[in-house]
């Protein structure tokens, strides 16, 4: 029989590696598959925008965001110096919106944080230790998940109060289980796998399993689907501040935004929009990012 | 086996039992396993699929679920007893001085990391040197295993890699940190036929070149054939025969290892159907009291049944767990393949 092993190893290479095949690093890889990608770059850019906007607020915002005038209450797109109008105690709708960025997008982004920090930790560890340990955790995931999540956040924020601080904990809280649960799921398909007991018999302790080999291959899924709950927490945040649950006036929020012009619907619908709108935008770009970085950045794809 | 047991034998196996406790039943997966393996001695061990081949090596290593496993006998390798070990010795000794390879070469890698990469841990674990030098020795090991184009492979996923090269990766991965025994658990069966003997060969050639000891478990007689130097059958999680490749293919004691041969492809069968061996192997959970191999056996006689047949002795390592064993019935010896 002929076998490879009977061929010269470096006369072997030469044939099978050709010219100079080019071999790229991770992220240069995850680089050129985005390159081509235009509508998770052209979002990526809005993502980008709304994040400097909000940063940079007071730079760019033209007026006084608390100075109200009565004569100039709900004026129309474009009127004199307001570039976005007025809302329904004469205050420039755009500087509203810039800074409404701010208390949105932390109200966005800080829970979701939070949540895949200590969801997924449970989430792991219940799926890697399995038996009691995973009952228990599951089980108490799944009394929060007998709640709608947005009545969950509206009982524990009204119980708590309102304000910004209690409204990010109740986001927290309702975002916990299902990305606890994703984590555990991950978590038990990867642990059966056949690394995982290789990497045992190389002698891996469980720490070094757990953060190399089952981190390695779960934090992909909760990542995505982290990102994912970004514009879901804008919404609900937007929700409780709807409700007067979150932001008190005159704090400007685009979900307060929202409520306080819903009454001037009649009178001046395209200014009433205009807070969606920007909620839109945000939570549109922030999902499509995180689907598209998924692609990017799967090494399987 | 037991007679020519001597202090430098590097894995000992004496009475080995492994069960696995559930609520509904205990499954006897392993029973009074006893073997012994010296430095640079091959051992093949044959069997069907839930003989418990697979299981003896997880034993072994220690690998099997603790919570819900029973292990009693004794178990050393080179000298260490593994059933004692705890945390770091235990650690040292997976990877360090036994080291295993497994089956699916497509599952066994992590799919996410780069294969360099993937060597680099296993050698930094036990050696404790930075990534540069694990990289530089996962290349020294890719080239050693012949893959071709190593210093690009290293940089290369598990999923761009052919079965055969997979499978290559899996061994370097093995190898990197030069164990005294290699536990190899069917590396072949997932591969095609042309790739399987290139890795048979290769992996017969580093086990001599490292002077390693090796336990090869396999259900292909091919295989055994190929690159043991002695054999066991395991049936029903028990050793029904052992002794050199040559006395067990060539002049079998046992009726299941003759049927197990009479069940494979060999010369002037053309037209014939192929003769297997009727019935199916017993219910681990309720293992018959007697021979387990009687109820599907050719040449039974009415004391099988009564009692677990003793182990009759040989000479010269050969063992075999049959009444008949040195008086076996009448049978054609040209079945055996050509060794």
């Amino acid at each position: 029989m002929v076998s490879a092993s009977s061929v010269e190893p470096q006369a072997l290479a030469d044939m099978q590696s050709g010219p100079a095949l080019k071999v790229r690093g991770y992220w240069a890889s995850v680089a050129y598959r985005l390159r081509y990608d235009y509508l998770t770059l052209f979002f990526g850019g809005m993502v980008i925008l709304v994040i400097l906007s909000a940063i940079f607020a007071p730079l760019l915002a033209p007026m006084d965001p608390y100075q109200s005038s009565m004569i100039n209450r709900l004026k129309p797109i474009g009127y004199k110096d307001f570039l976005l109008g007025t809302d329904e105690l004469g205050r420039d709708l755009l500087s509203r919106l810039l800074y409404g960025g701010r208390i949105s997008l932390t109200m966005g982004v800080l829970p979701v944080v939070i949540a895949t920090l200590v969801g997924g930790t449970l989430g792991v560890i219940a799926g890697f230790v399995g038996g009691k340990v995973n009952m228990a955790i599951m089980r108490i995931m799944d009394v929060f998940y007998a709640f709608p999540s947005i009545l969950l956040a509206v009982a524990i924020s009204g119980a708590m109060g309102g304000g910004i601080v209690n409204g990010m904990v109740s986001l927290t809280l309702i975002f916990i289980p299902p990305l606890c649960r994703v984590a555990e799921t991950a978590t038990s398909q990867v642990r059966s796998l056949d690394f995982v007991e290789a990497a045992r018999a190389s002698g891996a302790g469980t720490f070094s399993i757990i953060s190399v080999h089952i981190l390695g291959n779960v934090l992909g899924p909760i990542l995505i689907y982290s990102s994912s709950l970004v514009s879901v927490s804008i919404l609900i945040a937007s929700g409780l501040s709807f409700l007067g649950l979150g932001v008190t006036p005159p704090e400007p929020d685009w979900g307060l935004m929202l409520n306080t012009l819903r009454q001037a619907i009649y009178i001046n619908p395209v200014i009433c929009a205009l807070p969606g709108v920007a909620i839109l935008i945000t939570s549109i770009s922030f999902n499509l990012v995180s689907d598209g970085l998924r692609s990017a950045m799967d090494v399987r794809l | 086996m037991i007679e020519n047991s001597t202090s430098n034998a590097l894995v000992e196996l004496k009475d080995l039992n492994v069960k696995f406790v559930s609520r509904e039943a205990t499954v006897s997966a392993v029973n009074n396993v006893s073997l012994t393996l010296k430095a640079g001695e091959v051992l093949c061990i044959i069997g069907e699929s839930g003989s418990g081949k697979s299981v003896s090596m997880r034993a072994l290593m220690r690998l099997l679920p603790e919570r819900r496993t029973k292990i009693t006998g004794e178990i050393s390798v080179a000298g260490k007893n593994v059933l004692e070990l705890q945390g770091k010795e235990l650690s040292d000794l997976r990877g360090g001085t036994v080291s295993m390879i497994f089956q699916e070469p497509m599952t066994a890698l992590d799919p996410v990391y780069r294969v360099g990469d993937q060597i680099a841990e296993a050698v930094c674990r036990h050696e404790g040197c930075d990534r540069e030098m694990g990289l530089e020795r996962a290349l020294e090991l890719l080239e050693l295993v012949k893959v071709p184009s190593a210093e690009r492979r290293l940089k290369a996923y598990p999923h761009e890699l052919s079965g055969g090269l997979r499978q290559r990766v899996m061994i370097a991965m093995a190898l990197s940190c030069r164990p005294k025994l290699l536990l190899a658990d069917e590396p072949t069966t997932a591969l095609d036929a042309t790739v399987q003997i290139q890795v048979l060969i290769l992996l017969r050639k580093l086990q001599r070149e490292m002077g390693m000891g090796m336990i090869f478990v396999t259900h292909d007689l091919g295989v055994a054939a190929e690159i043991a130097d002695r054999v066991a059958v395991m049936y029903a999680g028990r050793i029904v025969e052992t002794g050199t490749v040559q006395e067990v293919l060539g002049d079998p004691r046992h009726p299941y290892t003759r049927g197990m041969l009479a069940s494979t492809v060999h010369g002037n069968m053309r037209g014939k159907d192929i003769e297997a061996i009727p019935g199916n192997p017993p219910d681990l959970r309720r293992l018959p009291t007697g021979c387990s191999f009687a109820p599907r056996c050719k040449d039974v006689t009415a004391s099988c049944s009564e009692a677990l047949p003793p182990e009759v002795f040989m000479g010269g390592g050969r063992m075999s767990r049959c009444l008949l064993a040195s008086a076996p019935p009448d049978e054609p010896k040209s079945m055996a393949p050509a060794i």
